[in-house]
């Protein structure tokens, strides 16, 4: 059944036969059951266009994979509602990294920057003979924290990232610094503040909250970073 | 691509310290600059001589002076993020650093020459 027509506005860009970026128009039609944007995307390049490239994996907002601009704003094409789209839908890769292929984005200075912060616990003492525990306050420190998929909306929707990308952290990685600072069985956490406290890796921050705006699974690395300035506060006062 | 991470150069904490203290000092000396304004007799007798009176006070001086050190402080770390966010190369940079110091370091000594003249 089909239940409407939608059209679409989408980057396009292949390095090898393209001298420059533009935009392609598509007119599709949409059936009830296509109730996401990733739904009517796989569906472009299933039926209209099969060299329109994107990445996408799990569809259903855990992996992070098709986090794409769409009509201006960051967000996974899998958590976006068809329903409520401005029309045409202009699609764009997420800005401020270099474009691979139409939506495919080069994520190496992301995760460069993800992995400077040493993303795991750090722990010098012998290894516990079972788990390291944790009690219950402990762990819900890390509550909207660790639920952060590196999808890169908020890093790339940044313009403290857009001018410093290899300088300043950037806010996903900010967050995952922040879980480390305050996960109860991280032992580096001076180490970690050390070298966060630094005019540009953390310090670029203007508190533009971009980053809160479009966190698909309603983050607020903002609010972390406010908090690492207030342990950073607390250490020296 | 870099891949080397220049990290902790330690001083990005106190600028911003720096500057939120120096933003509290300033909006203190403003508040107590318009309730004085506004609740003494300058606001009907608005003339040179009784400014020069009020100037004639070695604490007003004192506080006034408090008042344009926390706003140049406050000035040089905001110039300086624009500079950082905005000019990427490192030459320039440091230009445009020094001449934001010389141009901050000529207004602290004209409000010196200004107050306590």
């Amino acid at each position: 059944m089909i239940r409407k027509k939608m059209k679409f506005s989408i980057y396009r860009y292949n390095p090898e036969i393209d001298s420059k970026p533009y935009y392609k128009d598509y007119e599709i039609e949409i059936d009830a059951h296509d109730k996401k944007l990733l739904n009517a995307m796989v569906k472009i390049k299933e039926y209209y266009d099969d060299s329109l490239s994107f990445r996408r994996s799990c569809r259903e907002g855990v992996c992070g994979s098709d986090a794409i601009n769409i009509n201006g704003r960051n967000g996974l094409a899998c958590l976006t509602d068809l329903e409520g789209l401005k029309e045409p839908v202009i699609l764009r890769p997420i800005p401020g990294l270099p474009v691979i292929r139409d939506l495919i984005v080069d994520m190496t200075q992301f995760f460069n920057q993800y992995n400077s912060i040493k993303p795991y616990v750090i722990d010098n003492e012998l290894m516990p003979e079972r788990e390291r525990l944790q009690s219950q306050e402990e762990r819900e420190k890390l509550d909207g924290v660790i639920e952060c998929i590196l999808c890169a909306c908020c890093s790339t929707s940044c313009p403290s990232f857009w001018w410093n990308p290899d300088k300043f952290l950037g806010p996903a990685a900010l967050l995952h610094a922040y879980r480390f600072i305050v996960d109860s069985r991280d032992q580096a956490t001076n180490i970690r503040l050390d070298e966060l406290n630094d005019p540009y890796r953390l310090f670029r921050c203007h508190t533009i909250m971009n980053c809160a705006d479009v966190c698909p699974k309603h983050l607020n690395p903002t609010r972390a970073i406010g908090k690492i300035k207030e342990i950073m506060v607390e250490r020296i006062v | 691509m870099v891949k080397r991470n220049l990290t902790g150069s330690g001083y990005g904490l106190t600028s911003w310290i720096q500057q939120r203290v120096t933003a509290i000092i300033m909006l203190t000396f403003i508040i107590v600059f318009f309730v004085f304004i506004i609740f003494t007799s300058m606001s009907v007798n608005n003339n040179i001589s009784s400014w020069q009176h009020v100037f004639s006070f070695i604490l007003i001086k004192i506080f006034v002076q408090i008042f344009f050190i926390a706003l140049l402080l406050h000035a040089w770390v905001g110039i300086r993020d624009v500079w950082m966010d905005y000019i990427a190369n490192t030459a320039l940079k440091l230009t445009l650093h020094i001449l934001s110091i010389l141009w901050l370091l000529g207004g602290l000594i004209y409000s010196i020459k200004i107050i306590w003249a």
